[in-house]
């Protein structure tokens, strides 16, 4: 069954801006799904419109098969929402937060607060409960977000750039606590500029562009589109000579450092097999750039290429 | 309740002052009207005062703080009723009007010497009063955009149509025309209502106060509904 199913969303704002054009969009349960695309392609008017924070111009959305024009409070409660911005009251402290939204969705205080004590202590935010919100640095705020989002336990967590402005290390830990739910069963949704995110995290991407959904893939398919890699390979002493080869496309860098292309077919042992008659020691090989930040920007650059 | 050094105490203060000043100093002066003490004659006017402005002032803070803070998106995207939402707002405010013209009433009783003429009436007013200023707090803090907008109502529509409401004055007092346009003024049924039920005394039919009362709740609650339901304000 689809946990969300997205039919011909359209979105047009009063000033006659065309946020989206009818897209459509599956993510089956248990899925975790990146929607990614450069800021101002429509993933937050997305995300707003599953949230009911964003009125829909047309197009129909269901959760787990329930319209959220006509059973909206149902579809509701599928749904756990981590938004982009900190929209909690600064008055009050992290557990009172956590436990009124329990009291929104009708869970007993005694249930919340048993699950509010759980997600605190995974998320880290435990010795904080009882801090005010706006004392919080950053990555404690967006932590209070998502076990803001869980506290009713939904089939799907929807995160609207959730690592922004977190450290590298609370990303991690973030990265490794969504990978942990999503494997017990909750579908995760999420927008991110981070391609590294998404291609570690997620089995499923759409990439949105101007309104427009212009790919809609599994990560491993998408990957296989790259038709050029480029890897830096750091060497083990100096490269003197300059290598010479018809099968790959090799420039020094430095003496020190090779940057090599490896067409789509092209095997990496027939490379340091060259390598090696060369007499060229490799210490440490790595990609150029992230492979789906690549094909990403290939993607989304074409469209305003032709636009152009 | 968590800010009553801010949201109970000054109410309290600033109207005992009224009492203190128009009810003592001044109304010592004026001698009495319809058959009171000029200080008895205006305390229900004052608890009145009370309690409309904390109504109003409760939620249309409350409900436009949660707005800026973006809190308010908690409840939106949660499965609650349209209508669970506002009247947890009106039930908030009338809670605080209530609670703030009781202290009032309280500080009035050592300047006073009251008896209450009719219970029912003096509940029934008050309640219903405090749930139609709450209505109109939500609906300013509905189409409030910047703080500005929750003090315009207040200090130009508010405060003008209390003090005219009879607060002070018996409308008999005035000439025939302005009892007249005093008449359009809907707190002055309020007042009125509310004097009834504290003193026995009013300008006018105690009848009119309720129906034009029920009346304003049920046009302004459809009203509620109707934004919240539009999203006006909340979602774009």
């Amino acid at each position: 069954m689809n946990a969300l199913e997205i039919n011909k969303l359209e979105k047009i704002y009063k000033n006659n801006m065309y946020a989206l054009k009818g897209i459509d969009l599956q993510v089956e349960e248990g899925d975790f799904f990146a929607l990614l695309g450069p800021n101002g392609a429509g993933k937050s008017t997305t995300i707003g419109i599953l949230s009911s924070l964003v009125i829909k111009t047309g197009g129909k959305v269901h959760v787990f098969g329930h319209d959220i024009d006509t059973e909206s409070n149902i579809a509701k409660s599928y749904l756990g929402i981590v938004p982009q911005e900190f929209n909690f009251s600064m008055f009050e402290t992290c557990m009172e937060i956590v436990l009124n939204q329990a009291g929104y969705y009708g869970i007993r205080r005694h249930i919340a607060q048993e699950r509010a004590e759980k997600l605190f202590r995974q998320l880290g935010l435990w010795e904080k409960r009882f801090e005010r919100s706006r004392t919080l640095s950053g990555g404690y705020k967006r932590r209070l977000l998502i076990a803001r989002a869980l506290i009713h336990d939904p089939e799907i967590l929807i995160l609207d750039e959730p690592t922004a402005g977190v450290d590298v290390e609370l990303r991690r830990s973030m990265w490794k606590f969504l990978t942990r739910i999503n494997r017990e069963g909750k579908t995760i949704v999420l927008t991110t500029h981070y391609l590294e995110e998404a291609e570690t995290l997620c089995k499923n991407i759409a990439i949105i562009n101007d309104g427009l959904i212009v790919e809609n893939t599994s990560v491993k398919d998408f990957l296989t589109k790259l038709n050029v890699e480029t890897f830096i390979l750091d060497l083990d002493g100096r490269c003197s000579s300059a290598l010479d080869s018809d099968e790959f496309t090799i420039r020094q860098i430095d003496p020190f450092t090779l940057e090599v292309d490896l067409v789509k077919g092209q095997k990496i042992n027939a490379l340091f097999r060259l390598l090696s008659d060369c007499d060229v020691q490799v210490r440490s090989m790595r990609n150029k750039s992230n492979r789906l930040e690549e094909l990403f920007i290939r993607l989304t650059n074409k469209d305003n290429t032709q636009e152009e | 309740m968590r800010i009553w050094l801010q949201t109970l105490i000054p109410p309290a203060i600033s109207m005992s002052l009224y009492f203190v000043i128009f009810g003592n100093l001044i109304g010592s002066r004026i001698g009495p009207m319809d058959g009171f003490t000029y200080m008895d004659f205006i305390t229900p006017g004052i608890i009145m005062m009370a309690v409309i402005n904390n109504c109003y002032s409760n939620v249309v803070s409350s409900f436009f703080g949660a707005k800026i803070q973006l809190h308010i998106e908690e409840m939106l995207v949660a499965p609650i009723p349209n209508y669970v939402i506002l009247a947890g707002y009106i039930t908030g405010g009338v809670a605080r009007g209530l609670m703030v013209g009781l202290l009032v009433t309280i500080v009035a009783m050592f300047l006073t010497d009251l008896e209450i003429h009719n219970y029912f009436v003096v509940f029934s007013i008050v309640i219903l009063t405090a749930v139609l200023f709450s209505l109109g707090g939500f609906i300013n803090a509905v189409f409030a955009k910047k703080f500005d907008d929750i003090s315009i109502i207040p200090t130009f529509v508010l405060t003008p149509l209390i003090y005219l409401g009879g607060v002070f004055y018996s409308i008999n007092m005035l000439p025939e025309f302005w009892q007249s346009v005093s008449k359009l003024n809907p707190i002055l049924y309020m007042v009125n209502g509310f004097r009834y039920g504290v003193l026995g005394i009013s300008d006018i039919d105690i009848t009119w106060a309720f129906l034009i009362i029920l009346i304003f709740i049920v046009i302004l609650s459809a009203f509620c509904l109707i934004l919240l339901n539009r999203g006006t304000g909340l979602r774009s």
